[in-house]
């Protein structure tokens, strides 16, 4: 069984002037020991996700869909049990690790201030010690005030905490955003030896399709709310499906890699507005290889290759409208047979199971 | 564009409105304000300025309420009633321009103070805080009675004392916007100090400004009151010294309770009224009172 | 690459410059010795960790710091920091922050965050040359966002008011101190690509301060790589990202996602109050670390004996006793 599944998880902000609908109709599942990056652009609904998992959104949102953790409804649970939860099962290291330490106590006190309230261990100090020097800081750190460690070292601490309660499933948003190269590599280094070595299932939420696809096993790209490519993240990232999920794996070049070199990738455009989502597939104003069709019809996520999927009318066996040959993209798998290039060399403990295909 | 602007301009002020009414406290407190500017500004076309002479005094003296006088009469046989509206011209008067002075003061040394950096933002803040601890009252009553009794003095005496604290909160505000990138690319631009304090800094105070000067009107009418009440009269009658008045002629004693009450519950409910309505501005303006910035 | 190493004439220089600040009671040597050099058209990325002295070096260099000594030179003549000569600068050398969100006042509207330059320099044609420089960054049609509030506008639109606004001076430089850092993926380039643009189309140079090297790779000429206050090594992109000489430099590149064999430093971030003796990079250098240093005997010279400030010349430079001993 799955550690996390998500069935047709949809979640609708409240505001003012109406509904926002944030996450749309997401379905994943997450095996015990695999590490999923979550990829996306800012308002994609990929931190929304994340907080949606762990019931950490705003009152008044509504959610829809089901989330299963242990083959038990998050939804449904009461406080207590969705708080031993929190940190028994599931623990989220969040960006920015400056505003998630309390400023005006020490270090110690935080990381142990959860194995006290559920009583999970008689010795916190001990505890405390043994988490430090997991994430590679001296003990005596825990005497430390927040403002007196660096951003990578608070980073560490953040990890230290997320780790108290030994949880199976880590969800990290962006951990390494505010961070440098070094830091950063150390931060993800760190990450990688920890859920490997207890084997933690991993959720890792960025904009960097490039570091996702350095630290998980499979990779969804959202756009609008919704997934719009899963796979193996090396296939993702270095042969993706869905035009977006090219574009963001482009943004980030191969330093040597002489095709980037004085070419600069981007994609043009904003993100649609979510009270005002374009008819068809919500990429079609900015995809390179958008056909006619595009306005009128969208696709849901569709098999795409063996253990991939993706929502686009150019994986479709049969491509409606206009031929492909014309895009600028060549690789643009029109008329790919499902699973004909699939190299599936996966490293995730799960069975190689559904990604999550909703045709309609 | 200039129409898109105004356009602009019109919703900015709609959107503020929109907020402002939500402040039910407020909206009390605009509206009794609104009544007794009203009544001020409309005292010399329904009132004889004639009444306030204590020779042509109609009334007997310290009568109780009546038809003719609803408020009654003082020590001299005016009416209580009439010498409030005269009254209210001065207390609002004094109070406006008091405020407004310290406002100015305290606006241009608190963004001065916080803008350069060095012995002048230092040597600022040390008159400020000089101020801050000074009893303003005392040195406001020694002020006036050095320069003689008349509006513009006693204006100048609680201008003059009451602005340090304004002056500190502006120079926090003015502190925070200076540390914002803008400022910074502002510098790269060419800016020079007038450009970034006129247009950067100030608007940016700006609602704090009105917020804290509506405050500020509270706190100079109370002012007002008491110096006149402690005998730093401006020559006119004012609410405060109406008080006075009913001190001195034993009101309290004689039981005229109209003479001591309409003053006071006029001062109390005005100076409650540009409270509330300063307390509501803040709410709505003041972004960190907000919860959540732009 | 020919083109890259012919001489282009200078157009803004760093002449040994040191900067230095009190830090808690400590001197912070944030700029400790650096030469540095800005051609006509030319595009550098200085690239380094934060706390390497990059952002300050930047901020001396738009005369916004005073260095403690050495000098600034814009167009072969020292800057002249009386207050008029410094507002001419301005309208030579622009800067793009690294935040698009913090570097325009929210109370303004595009339209006046873009005039504002023209308006301190007294510009004659105001809305011609804000018209003409939001067209140029890419807001097009201009007038459409003329009156449009910066909260109202995406990441990517931000930024692109504010190159705008430093467009709006017919800058001939611009400074931009990790410009698309806080901007989405798929923005980035977008962003990367307008300045080649503008530098094809005004002739526009750039000092691009920046600690993603993948960003280098993608715009610059020239990148010289900082450490603790000194730049380590310096020269062509293609030569110093391709074959590193500076193990500082190797190891920022083989912590790149993807890179077969990461060495990831340990220790802290370096801090500008401790610069260490000898080389500054010693206690952190994995080339020492290991031995290989010993090897070729270079050790004692790595921990004892400091290296000389590199020039600004275009060829590639390396300050390392290893990479000078064996000749790599």
């Amino acid at each position: 069984m799955s550690l996390l599944s998500l069935q047709d998880l949809s979640v609708t902000y409240r505001i003012a002037s109406g509904e926002v609908a944030a996450v749309r109709d997401v379905s994943l599942d997450l095996g015990a020991g695999e590490a999923l990056g979550i990829a996306g652009e800012s308002g994609s609904g990929k931190s929304t996700l994340a907080m949606a998992l762990l019931r950490l959104l705003p009152s008044g949102t509504r959610v829809d869909g089901r989330i299963l953790l242990d083959g038990e409804d998050v939804a449904a649970m009461k406080w207590g049990r969705l708080r031993a939860v929190r940190w028994a099962s599931a623990s989220i290291v969040f960006q920015g690790a400056q505003h998630g330490l309390n400023p005006v106590r020490r270090i110690g006190e935080q990381i142990a201030e959860p194995m006290i309230v559920h009583g999970t261990t008689k010795e916190p100090d001990k505890r405390v010690a043994e988490l430090l020097a997991q994430v590679g800081l001296p003990a005596w750190r825990a005497r430390s005030y927040p403002h007196e460690l660096s951003g990578g070292q608070r980073q560490r601490v953040m990890i230290a905490m997320a780790l108290a309660c030994e949880p199976r499933l880590i969800i990290a948003d962006e951990p390494t955003t505010a961070l440098d190269v070094m830091v950063q590599a150390q931060v993800l280094t760190l990450i990688k030896k920890l859920i490997a070595e207890h084997g933690i299932s991993l959720i890792m939420i960025s904009h960097d399709l490039s570091v996702l696809a350095d630290m998980c096993d499979r990779l969804g790209v959202m756009y609008a709310g919704r997934l719009v490519e899963v796979g193996p993240s090396h296939e993702v990232f270095h042969d993706a499906r869905h035009p977006y999920s090219r574009a963001l794996a482009a943004a980030f070049p191969t330093v040597g890699d002489p095709v980037s070199r004085m070419a600069p990738k981007g994609l043009g455009g904003d993100p649609p507005d979510p009270m005002d989502m374009p008819a068809g597939c919500p990429f079609h104003p900015r995809c390179p290889v958008a056909l006619d069709t595009c306005t009128s019809i969208d696709v849901e996520l569709w098999p795409a290759g063996e253990r991939r999927s993706a929502a686009c009318v150019h994986v479709l066996p049969e491509t409606p409208g206009a031929p492909v040959s014309d895009a600028p993209v060549s690789d643009a798998p029109g008329s790919d047979a499902p699973g004909s290039d699939a190299t599936v060399s996966e490293t995730g403990g799960s069975e190689p199971s559904k990604t999550s295909v909703e045709a309609t | 564009m200039t129409a898109i602007v105004w356009e602009r301009r019109k919703a900015g002020l709609g959107r503020f409105w929109q907020q402002f009414r939500k402040q039910r406290a407020g909206v009390v407190g605009a509206v009794i304000l609104g009544l007794a500017v009203v009544i001020a500004l409309l005292t010399p076309l329904i009132s004889d300025a004639s009444i306030m002479d204590v020779t042509k005094a109609t009334g007997k003296d310290m009568d109780p309420p009546s038809l003719d006088y609803l408020l009654g009469t003082d020590e001299s046989g005016r009416s209580v009633l009439q010498m409030l509206m005269w009254g209210s011209r001065v207390s609002l008067f004094i109070g406006f321009l008091a405020a407004l002075l310290s406002m100015v003061i305290g606006t241009v040394v608190g963004i001065a103070a916080g803008h350069f950096r060095g012995w002048m933002s230092a040597g600022l803040m040390r008159v400020t805080d000089w101020f801050l601890v000074l009893p303003s009252l005392v040195l406001a009553l020694v002020l006036s009675a050095i320069l003689g009794g008349s509006s513009f003095t006693i204006i100048l005496a609680i201008g003059v004392t009451s602005w340090a604290s304004t002056a500190r909160l502006i120079r926090a505000q003015t502190l925070a916007v200076e540390a914002r990138p803008y400022i910074e690319r502002s510098k790269a631009l060419g800016a020079g100090h007038w450009h970034i304090m006129t247009r950067h800094v100030l608007p940016n105070v700006a609602p704090l400004v009105l917020a804290n000067t509506t405050l500020q009107v509270a706190s100079a009418i109370v002012a007002e009151s008491t110096l006149a009440f402690l005998g730093a009269t401006t020559g006119s009658t004012s609410w405060g010294s109406m008080l006075r008045g009913a001190r001195d002629y034993g009101a309290l004693t004689n039981g005229a309770w109209w003479y001591i009450l309409s003053p006071g519950l006029c001062i109390v409910a005005v100076v409650l009224a540009f409270t509330l309505c300063g307390r509501a501005l803040e709410a709505v303006l003041n972004p960190r009172l907000r919860g959540v910035s732009r | 690459m020919t083109e890259v190493l012919t001489k282009r004439k200078t157009l803004l220089e760093a002449r040994d410059l040191h900067v230095q600040f009190a830090s808690r009671g400590r001197k912070a040597r944030a700029v400790d010795g650096v030469n540095l050099a800005v051609g006509e058209g030319e595009i550098v990325a200085l690239v380094g960790e934060s706390g390497c002295g990059k952002t300050t070096l930047a901020r001396t260099l738009l005369g916004l710091e005073r260095p403690t000594s050495g000098q600034v030179l814009y167009g072969g003549a020292g800057l002249d920091y009386g207050s008029r000569a410094l507002k001419a600068y301005r309208r030579e050398v622009q800067l793009v922050l690294q935040d698009p969100t913090g570097s325009l006042n929210p109370r303004h509207t595009v339209y006046e965050a873009v005039a504002e330059g023209p308006r301190i320099h007294g510009l004659a044609n105001e809305e011609e040359i804000v018209r003409d420089a939001l067209s140029r960054a890419g807001l097009r049609p201009p007038e459409r966002f003329f009156l449009r509030y910066p909260h109202e506008l995406s990441g990517g639109q931000r930024q692109r008011v504010v190159i705008a606004g430093a467009l709006a001076l017919a800058p001939r430089l611009l400074v931009a101190d990790e410009p698309v850092a806080s901007l989405d993926a798929s923005v980035r380039g977008e962003i990367l690509a307008l300045l080649l643009r503008l530098r094809e189309e005004l002739g526009l140079s750039a000092l691009v301060v920046t600690h993603d090297l993948g960003l280098a790779w993608n715009i610059a000429d020239r990148v010289a790589v900082m450490y603790l206050g000194r730049i380590v090594e310096s020269g062509p992109v293609e030569q110093v990202l391709t074959a590193p000489r500076h193990p500082y430099t190797q190891a920022l590149l083989s912590v790149l996602p993807e890179s077969p064999e990461p060495v990831v430093l340990t220790g802290e971030p370096p801090d500008p109050t401790r610069v260490p003796g000898g080389c500054r990079f010693h206690p952190r250098c994995q080339v020492l670390g290991v031995g290989r240093a010993a090897e070729v005997g270079v050790d004692g010279k790595c921990k004892g004996e400091p290296l000389a400030v590199l020039p600004a010349v275009p060829e590639p430079q390396v300050a390392c006793h290893y990479a000078a001993a064996t000749g790599s």
